[in-house]
Formats: structure tokens, C-alpha cells, sequence
């Protein structure tokens, strides 16, 4: 029997799947952080992004900064920050944000750039407000970029978030630790897998989320 | 600081190895993305079918990929190959994307008139398309370059030498200094490619330069 | 989008396919070492070290005693643990490299009932088979223990392990991951102390997180090596083991056959030269002082002599 078969057997074992430490409530931890990490970096990356994409000021800053974040090593950045504020899923978490931060950003300011400055300036002729432009003009039709940023950030962050195990918190990344200092190779596959099967239901949302974007565009 | 300075040796003899791991596997996935992308472009089916695989490929955890590659490529987990050849899978996956995109930038009308032009697909290919990709493609090829250097360092948990070392030991230890210096080295690290990769872009594709 | 997902899901499957069943780690391509080199001074010897400090540490002792006498060492050190090392040792591709007793019988031999440390032993050559052979056990031993902070002993009044069951029914240990499965984890705490323990995992072998972890009430109790100066440092107390769960871990080199009997003599006068309290002091250069293992080994070597 290969691994394949092995890691596939583990995951129907019952005895893994349910329980306090089983693989759905992990599964579960692992997509309720990936989602709170790029839920913070929103919060912090898109009214950053769009103050850079409407303004157009501080680009270069902004570049170059997300630029050196994206360089950032989330296992240190898990450690140092892990070493100062103790276990838990404070120091994951804050090296999640940092890691999907740059996606986030470039999703949103990318988004406001792309758009035609014609169009922003006939909205103006028009009589709107600066804060009309961006809430009428410049979102809505920045929208895909943005989703496109959303879902980049998304997919990094998944299977980065296993590195939460390594201080103390939970997710899949119990099973990789466990398995990889026991040996036991078929249970680090199969949360490689149900990674990897999380990640594809992401994904398929944001595929859905894109689809519908790009609609409202089509039909506005 | 302190520690720093005591540990300089270390610090570069970590320096080069990391390099060591992460320059191959840049060039390795900018090398063998480069046809995929193509490949993308070229036909109906293969865009979809490539930038899922590759965007799944991306979502391995790298920890279990450099634990079970080895069984399927014979080598030992430290061995640098192992590393290499991981690596050059995610730098695949983030790359070509990014190369289908810019090859998808060159209009089809430049590929259409140079073919009117007279030349052969493979010249148009290597004389037209590709300088005209340039700049979407050197885009994409920093995003892997510093990303690579940032996920060298997790296979460091496994006892390959690199700067992610400094981690693991200063963690054990409860150094900051070294935690820390682990982390500015990598990113230093990222933005000198980074910045050597823009140098070598001017010197290349000396046209963007100008239009900017 | 269906077309989509079925081609991610097969690509997924391929990849994941191809995975052999031998173990990837014990798929070193090296060819087993030869055969003992007569004269130890042209001899290389590899020396590896676990991805801990403190047997970086001691690795570094032999590495510098050795070469003192006239041998030429390679340092591979901080490689993972066991399952990453002693495939490597297996094929050849490391000499000499520093382990602990206990752990490494059970390591070896999962059934095995040895119990005291001369029974470890004793049981330990056979269990390494004909390729590796250990030297002698130091007295030094670096072995993991239940600890409790000072408040918490004097609160409950904490002595031994079975004294945990005051603290409430069911217990927090802060270990390494995988103390899950080691015998004198959950199960063997459970059998043998009728404990019930739920593993909090901090993957810094009983490092400065751990520690931190167990002061801020995150558990009850942190697996950590007894040659750890942080117990002292931080006022901890390691609750005895009257069961004797946990196996004894001297420091025990375990060498290839490539080492002749010059060498070990070499590592086995470190080894004698080696208590646990030294050990503890050795560590506590390397936490608080921050001082590189090259250097802790040279003083300590001179300071007994080794070098002169």
C-alpha cells in the first residue's frame, strides 16, 4: 500500500475524524483562521489601497513596502512574535496578516488604477464628489482586481497556516507536526490533502465571487 | 547587535547556503514556466486545466512536500535537491500565471504581422513575443524570486542549512537577536535579488526604461 | 468551472500518486561506510548534531577533542531529529553523533522493558544493529521531566507526578508534538499515574515558549530536559517519577565504524569528563550568555584539560 491509499485510509478512519482533535475540527480551525487572517489584512490593506489607488499618492512607498512583506519569513516572523507574546494564535495570526497584506493591497489599488481616467473624470463632470468617485466609480469597478487580490492572499494563506501548530495553536498543521516527529507519513499527507481540499472550495468561491463581479459590471 | 556581530560568520556561511537553495530554484521555475505559460495560451483547453493546477500546487504545505518528494525523487530529505526541486514547484506554480498573462499581453495583432513579416513561429517567438513579454514577466519573476527566499527558510525545520537555521536555534535558545536577525537577513536577502533582478530588466529590456 | 475542478482534482491525484511506500526518509542513496581506517590521522569523521542546542553542544566537544587529536571532523549540525538523523547515521553518511540513551532504545526497540539505566545499556547494542555501536554512556544525562511552577508546587502541594491529579481532573502538558505518542506520554501518564493529559504542543523542545507558557497558565505542567537551565533560572519544579516512566537519557555517543578505537577513546574521555550539572552549566553558556557552541567547547575542553 502506498502512502496515497495510507493517507486517504487515515482520513476515513473514523477514530481521526471526530472528536476535540480530529480532523473537522481542525479542518475547521484551519479555514476559520485562514479567513479571520484575510479578513485582518482587509480591514487594514483595502481602505490603504484605495487611498493610494484614488489619490494616487504614496505608491511608491506602498510598492516597496509590500515589496519587502511579501520577503517575510512567516516561520521567524511566527517565532520572534510567538517568543514575545506566548502560544497561542496571537503570533500565527499576525504572520498571516503580514503574509496576505501585499495580495490584498495590490488587489485594491490595482484596482483603482486600472480603471480609465476618463471615466473618473466624466463621473466628475458629472458632479460627484471625490467621495462619490470612489464609492460609485472607482469600487465597483475595481472589484475584480480586488477579488483577484482577495483570492491570492487566500490561497497563501491556507496552507501557511499550518505553521500555527508550531506555537501552540491548532489547525491541520497538527497533524504535519505530529506526523513528521512520529513518523507517521500517511497522517502528514492526509492533512496535506484536506489542505489542499479546503483550498479548493476557496477557491471555487472566489471563482463563483468573480463570476458574479464580473456580471454586475457587464449588466451596469 | 551584540549577537550580530559575534556571529558574523555564521550568519554568511547561513547567507550562502540559503542562496544556494533558493538562486537554482528561481531560475528553474522562470526556465520551465516560460513553456507552460506557453502551452496556457497556445490552446483552448490548457489555460484553465494549467493555472488550476498550478493555483492547487501552491496550496501544498510545504512541510509534507519536502517530507514525501523524496520518495518519488530517491533522495534524502536534507539533501539539497529535495529543497531544490520543492521549491522550483511553488516558484512553477506562482510563475506561470504570470507568464501566460504576458504572453497573453502581446497584442495578436503584433504576432500577426510579424508572421506577415515572414517570421517563423519560432523566431517570432524568441524575436517578438518574449522581449514584448518582458515586462509582465520579470513582474512575476520577482514575486517568485522573493518568495522563494522567504520559503527557503522552512526547511530549516527539517536540519537544511539556511538562514531559517537562526529561527529554529534562537527559538530553542530564546535569542531575539537571532530570531530577528534570521528575519532581516531574509528579507535584505530578497530585496538585493530583488533589486539585482530590476538592474538586469533595465539592461535587458532597455525600452522600459525610456517609456517610463 | 466543473471541467475546472476535475482537472485541479486530477492533477492533485497524480501528484500525490507518484508518492512511493518506502520511507522518505531512509532514502539515503549513500552506500554504507567502509571499513574501519587503520591510523586515525588522515581519518575523516563526520560529526552530526540534533537540531537542539545542547546537543550541538556536545557534539561540538568531540568535534574538538577529536580534532585536537590529529583527526579531520566535518560538522553537520541541527539536523532535525531522529527520523532524520539516523537514517543518515545508518547509511554512513555520519560518524559520530551525540544521542540519549533511553529515548533512543525506545526509538529503536518500541517493545522494548528495559527500565534502569545500566538495563538501557545493556539493551542499546543489539537494538543499533551491526552498523552503529554505542561508546559510553556519560554520567551526564539530559532527560525530559514533568515541571511545575514554584507557586503551583506550593499551592497544591506538588511532589510527585501522581500529585498532578490535584490540580484538576483533567491536565495540560506543553511539550513537543511528539510526546502525544512517546510511551511516557498521555498513555503511559495515564496508566501509570491514572492521569488524564491533554498535550498542548509547543514545538521548541522545552524551550523558552514552553516556559513562558507554563508561568502564564496555559498549562499545568511543560515536558522539559532536565539538563534545561531554565528549571533553576525560572524557579520550576520537576515533580519526580517514582514509576520511573520515564527512561533514564545519559548522554551516549553512537558511532560509526569508520571511528577506530582511537577515536573513541578520544569521545569517551569527554564523556567521562561529562555530569549533568556541567551539562546544565554548558547550557546555561549557550541561553544566557549566548555564546556560540565553538566556544563553550573550547573553554570547557581546556578548562579539563582535554586540549593540553
Amino acid at each position: 500500500m502506498n502512502y496515497f491509499t495510507q493517507a486517504l485510509a487515515w482520513i476515513a478512519d473514523p477514530e481521526n475524524l471526530h472528536g476535540d482533535g480530529g480532523l473537522l475540527a481542525r479542518s475547521w480551525e484551519q479555514i476559520w483562521y485562514t479567513l479571520l487572517a484575510v479578513l485582518v489584512a482587509s480591514v487594514i490593506a483595502i481602505p490603504l489601497g484605495y487611498l493610494v489607488g484614488h489619490t494616487g499618492r504614496g505608491r511608491g512607498l506602498v510598492v516597496a513596502t509590500s515589496g519587502a512583506a511579501r520577503a517575510l519569513p512567516t516561520l521567524g516572523v511566527v517565532t520572534l512574535v510567538g517568543l514575545i507574546f506566548g502560544i497561542g494564535l496571537f503570533a500565527p495570526m499576525v504572520a498571516l496578516v503580514l503574509l496576505a497584506v501585499p495580495s490584498v493591497l495590490a488587489g485594491a489599488y490595482a484596482g483603482v488604477e486600472a480603471i480609465d481616467p476618463r471615466t473618473k473624470d466624466a463621473a466628475r463632470s458629472m458632479g460627484m464628489s471625490e467621495w462619490q468617485v470612489l464609492t460609485k466609480v472607482e469600487i465597483p469597478l475595481g472589484l475584480p482586481l480586488l477579488i483577484g487580490g482577495l483570492r491570492s492572499a487566500t490561497l497563501q494563506v491556507v496552507a501557511t497556516a499550518t505553521l500555527a501548530a508550531y506555537v501552540g495553536a491548532g489547525g491541520l498543521g497538527r497533524f504535519l507536526f505530529l506526523g513528521l516527529k512520529t513518523q507517521d507519513y500517511p497522517q502528514m499527507l492526509a492533512a496535506a490533502l484536506l489542505v489542499m481540499v479546503i483550498a479548493l472550495i476557496l477557491e471555487g468561491a472566489y471563482e463563483l465571487a468573480e463570476r458574479q463581479a464580473a456580471q454586475r459590471l457587464r449588466t451596469h | 547587535m551584540t549577537w550580530v556581530l559575534a556571529n558574523l560568520q555564521l550568519i554568511g556561511s547561513r547567507t550562502v547556503s540559503h542562496l544556494l537553495l533558493a538562486v537554482p530554484a528561481i531560475v528553474l521555475s522562470f526556465v520551465l514556466a516560460l513553456p507552460l505559460g506557453w502551452i496556457a495560451n497556445r490552446f483552448r483547453w490548457s489555460r484553465a486545466t494549467l493555472l488550476s493546477a498550478a493555483g492547487l500546487l501552491y496550496a501544498i504545505p510545504s512541510l509534507p512536500l519536502f517530507v514525501v518528494l523524496p520518495t518519488i525523487l530517491g533522495f534524502g530529505v536534507r539533501d539539497r535537491l529535495n529543497v531544490i526541486v520543492a521549491l522550483t514547484l511553488y516558484g512553477i506554480a506562482l510563475m506561470v500565471r504570470s507568464a501566460a498573462d504576458a504572453l497573453a499581453s502581446v497584442g495578436a495583432p503584433v504576432v500577426l504581422s510579424s508572421t506577415a513579416l515572414g517570421y517563423s513561429a519560432a523566431s517570432r517567438f524568441f524575436q517578438v513575443e518574449l522581449p514584448l513579454a518582458g515586462p509582465v514577466l520579470l513582474a512575476g519573476l520577482r514575486v517568485v524570486a522573493v518568495s522563494t527566499i522567504s520559503l527557503v527558510t522552512v526547511s530549516s525545520l527539517l536540519g537544511v542549512d539556511n538562514l531559517g537555521l537562526l529561527f529554529v536555534d534562537g527559538f530553542q535558545r530564546g535569542i531575539l537577536a537571532e530570531v530577528l536577525t534570521g528575519i532581516v537577513a531574509t528579507v535584505l536577502l530578497a530585496l538585493i535579488v530583488d533589486g539585482l533582478l530590476v538592474l538586469l530588466g533595465r539592461l535587458l529590456m532597455p525600452w522600459t526604461a525610456v517609456r517610463r | 468551472m466543473k471541467t475546472r475542478i476535475a482537472a485541479v482534482l486530477m492533477a492533485g491525484a497524480l501528484a500525490l500518486s507518484a508518492c512511493a511506500s518506502s520511507n522518505p526518509l531512509g532514502s539515503a542513496s549513500a552506500a554504507p561506510s567502509g571499513s574501519p581506517t587503520a591510523g586515525g590521522a588522515t581519518t575523516t569523521l563526520v560529526v552530526g548534531s540534533q537540531q537542539y542546542y545542547s546537543n550541538e553542544i556536545i557534539a561540538e566537544l568531540y568535534a574538538q577533542a577529536l580534532e585536537h587529536n590529529g583527526f579531520t571532523i566535518t560538522r553537520q549540525y541541527q539536523i532535525g531529529q531522529r527520523e532524520v538523523y539516523l537514517p543518515e547515521l545508518q547509511s554512513g553518511k555520519i560518524d559520530v553523533f551525540p544521542e540519549y540513551s533511553g529515548n533512543l532504545l525506545q526509538y529503536l526497540d518500541k517493545t522494548s522493558t528495559a527500565k534502569t539505566a545500566a538495563e538501557v545499556n545493556a539493551a542499546l547494542p543489539a537494538a543499533l544493529g551491526s552498523a552503529l555501536r554505542p561508546l559510553t554512556a556519560a554520567a551526564a544525562a539530559d532527560q525530559d521531566s514533568y515541571n511545575v511552577t514554584k507557586a503551583n508546587a506550593d499551592k497544591y502541594g506538588l511532589a510527585t507526578i501522581a500529585d498532578l491529579a490535584k490540580v484538576g481532573d483533567s491536565i495540560k502538558v506543553c511539550a513537543n508534538s511528539e510526546l502525544e505518542k512517546r510511551p511516557y506520554g498521555p498513555t503511559g501518564l495515564k496508566n501509570d499515574y491514572g492521569l488524564n493529559v491533554e498535550v498542548i504542543p509547543v514545538e521548541d523542545s522545552g524551550g523558552p515558549l514552553t516556559v513562558k507558557a507554563l508561568k502564564d497558565g496555559k498549562c499545568d505542567t511543560a515536558d522539559i530536559y532536565s539538563a534545561d537551565p531554565s528549571i533553576a533560572s525560572n524557579d520550576l519544579v520537576t515533580l519526580s517519577d517514582p514509576k520511573a516512566l520515564i527512561l533514564p537519557q545519559n548522554v551516549v555517543p553512537v558511532v560509526s565504524a569508520k571511528v577506530n578505537e582511537q577515536a573513541a577513546a578520544v569521545i569517551d574521555k569527554v564523556g567521562a569528563a561529562l555530569s549533568t550539572d556541567e551539562l546544565v552549566a554548558l547550557n546555561a553558556l549557550s541561553v544566557a550568555e549566548q555564546q556560540s557552541s565553538a566556544v563553550i567547547a573550547k573553554g570547557w575542553l581546556t578548562a579539563k584539560g582535554l586540549l593540553s
